[in-house]
C-alpha cells in the first residue's frame, strides 16, 4: 500500500472516537505490510509509537514488542500477520546486524 | 554537530593542549533515538500549553525543560502520561470512589463533596515523575516511551489522607497492599487494565493523599480528574489519575502491571524503599525517585561570553530525604564546585540552585551538575543499565563555548 492510502486508512480511523485528531498526520514509511500495521496496531495506539522507537531495534527486538502485544495486549494478530510486522519493522524502523 | 561529536571536538583540543585525552569515558553519552527526534514536535492538548509531543494516544507528553526554571510546575505546562487511550472526561458531580477490598471490613463509596467535607484536609508539595524519564537516553536504548528529561512536574497537592479514608473502611491487619484503578480502559477488553498497588506501610504514610487540587486548581482532566492518587516520594507509576477504586488486599496484585512491568533487576540500584510483597528473586518493582538533578539554563552549544559572569541554574531532587547539596563542574567532571541551594520548598519538592560560572578564557567547556542528598546518595557517572530504562540519573554534560 502507498503513503497515500496509508493515510487514507488512518484518517477512516480516526473517525473512531478513541483515534486522536492529529494522528492522522503521521506517515508511515511505505511497505506492502501497511494495511496489516493499521489494521492490528492502530487498535489500540497511535502509530508513532512505532517511529518514537526507531532505528535501535534489530529483528528480535521488534519481534519480542509484537510477541507482547499479542500475547500480553491481547492484539488480534494471527501468526503469519505477526511474521509480517516484524519484516517490516525490522526493516522500516529497525537495525540490520 | 551532535552532542557526541562535540564531546570529542573538546577531547580532540585537549588531546592537542595537554597530550593526552582528559575528559573521562563516561563524557560520550548517547542522545534521543533518530525517530525520536524526527516523531516529536510541540502540541498543545486541549487545556494545555504546547508540549513536546511522544505519542498521541495514548497520550504521552513531556515538558521542556525551559519549563523547571519554575520550581512549581504550570498545570497547564505539567507532563502527560497515560498507558490505556480511552480516558473519559469525569463530571465531579458524577464521580465516585469506591473503596474496600477483602481486607476492610466496613467498604463504603464517596462522592467529591463527602471526600473533601468527611476528612481533613491537607497539602504537600511534590515532585511526580515517571520512573522512566530520561529512559530515551539509554545507550544502549531500550523499548518504551522514549522520554527525555520532562517527564516530570513539581505542584502543590491538595487532598485528603489515603490513611484516614483507609482507617473509615475497616482497614484489616491482613491486608499486604492497597490496590488503586482509574477510569482510564483500553481500547480491547482482553489488555491488562492498569490497576497499581501500594504496600500498606506506604498507603498508611501522613504524606499519601487522595488529591482533587494542583496549585491551587482542580485537576487538569489530562493529570487526573477528578481525583487522584498522590504518593510523594515514590515514582508516578503508582499516582493513579482519574481513580475510581481503592482496595485493601491480602494478597499481592498479580496483573501484568504489577508483576511484569516497572521492575528493576535487584541488586543494582542504591534505592532503601522495599515492596516486600513484590519482591521475587530476580527483580522488584520501582519504588522511590533517586536522586536526580537538571540544569534548566544551558543547551548544548550554547554560546556564553568569556570572562563575564553567567548564572547556572538548575533544580534537584530525591525521594523525600531532601537535598544535601548540588556540585557543579565546568570541566567534564575533573572537579567540582558548590552550588548554592535556593531555600527549600519541603522535602519532596525540586529545589532550586545556581552556580556562577565565568569562562576564564574563550573555548569550549562541558557543563556538569551532580546532586547528592540527605542520607548520601548521589547520581551515577555511568548509566545503571537495564532493560526497560527505569532510574536514569545520570549526570548530565552540556558541551558549551565561551568566545
Amino acid at each position: 500500500m502507498k503513503r497515500s492510502q496509508a493515510v487514507l486508512a488512518l484518517a477512516a480511523l480516526a473517525t473512531c472516537a478513541s483515534a486522536s485528531a492529529d494522528e492522522t498526520k503521521i506517515k508511515m514509511k511505505d511497505g506492502a505490510e501497511t494495511t496489516t500495521l493499521v489494521a492490528n496496531c492502530s487498535i489500540c495506539h497511535s502509530l508513532d509509537y512505532v517511529q518514537m522507537n526507531s532505528r535501535f531495534m534489530k529483528r528480535a527486538g521488534w519481534e519480542a514488542e509484537v510477541k507482547k502485544m499479542v500475547s500480553v495486549m491481547g492484539a488480534p494478530t494471527n501468526e503469519a500477520d505477526a511474521a509480517k510486522l516484524v519484516d517490516y519493522l525490522t526493516r522500516e524502523y529497525g537495525v540490520t546486524e | 554537530m551532535d552532542r557526541r561529536s562535540f564531546v570529542r571536538g573538546v577531547a580532540g583540543g585537549a588531546a592537542l593542549a595537554g597530550g593526552q585525552l582528559l575528559l573521562p569515558s563516561w563524557v560520550f553519552a548517547a542522545g534521543l533515538p533518530s525517530g525520536t527526534l524526527e516523531s516529536e514536535e510541540l502540541y498543545a492538548l486541549p487545556g494545555k500549553q504546547p508540549l513536546i509531543k511522544r505519542s498521541y494516544r495514548p497520550p504521552n507528553f513531556e515538558t521542556p525543560v525551559a519549563q523547571f526554571s519554575d520550581v512549581i510546575t504550570p498545570n497547564d505546562r505539567f507532563f502527560v502520561r497515560w498507558h490505556l487511550s480511552s480516558i473519559p472526561e469525569i463530571d465531579p458531580g458524577q464521580w465516585r470512589l469506591s473503596v474496600g477490598g477483602d481486607a476492610a471490613t466496613q467498604p463504603f463509596e464517596l462522592s467529591l463533596d463527602q471526600l473533601k467535607r468527611d476528612f481533613p484536609q491537607v497539602e504537600v508539595v511534590a515532585v511526580c515523575q515517571c520512573a522512566g524519564v530520561r529512559r530515551g537516553l539509554s545507550d544502549p536504548h531500550v523499548p518504551g516511551v522514549q522520554w527525555g528529561y520532562g517527564a516530570m512536574g513539581n505542584a502543590r497537592w491538595r487532598g485528603v489522607r489515603l490513611k484516614d479514608v483507609l482507617t473509615k473502611a475497616g482497614l484489616g491487619k491482613d491486608a499486604v497492599e492497597i490496590a488503586f484503578d482509574g477510569a482510564d480502559t483500553p481500547p480491547l477488553q482482553v489488555t491488562p487494565d492498569f490497576v497499581k498497588s501500594i504496600p500498606v506501610w506506604k498507603a498508611m504514610d501522613d504524606n499519601t493523599l487522595i488529591a482533587w487540587e494542583m496549585n491551587g486548581e482542580a485537576l487538569p482532566h489530562w493529570n487526573g480528574a477528578p481525583a487522584r492518587i498522590v504518593v510523594p516520594g515514590w515514582t508516578a507509576t503508582y499516582w493513579m489519575k482519574k481513580v475510581v477504586s481503592i482496595r485493601a488486599l491480602a494478597q499481592p496484585v498479580t496483573n501484568f502491571w504489577m508483576a511484569k512491568a516497572y521492575r528493576i533487576p535487584k541488586g543494582k540500584f542504591a534505592t532503601v524503599d522495599r515492596f516486600l510483597s513484590q519482591e521475587t528473586a530476580e527483580n522488584t518493582p520501582v519504588t522511590e525517585i533517586v536522586v536526580n538533578s537538571l540544569m534548566t539554563n544551558v543547551a548544548e552549544g550554547q554560546k556564553l561570553k568569556a570572562r563575564s559572569p553567567f548564572v547556572v541554574k538548575g533544580i534537584a531532587w530525591d525521594g523525600g530525604y531532601g537535598i544535601r547539596s548540588v556540585d557543579v563542574s565546568v570541566d567534564g567532571g575533573r572537579s567540582w564546585q558548590s552550588a548554592q541551594l535556593s531555600p527549600d520548598p519541603g522535602r519532596f519538592s525540586f529545589r532550586p540552585w545556581q552556580y556562577v560560572f565565568k569562562p576564564p578564557s574563550p573555548g569550549k567547556y562541558v557543563v556538569s551538575a551532580r546532586a547528592a542528598n540527605a542520607i548520601g546518595a548521589s547520581q551515577t557517572e555511568q548509566l545503571v543499565f537495564n532493560p526497560a530504562g527505569y532510574y536514569n540519573n545520570v549526570i548530565q554534560r552540556i558541551g558549551v563555548e565561551a568566545v
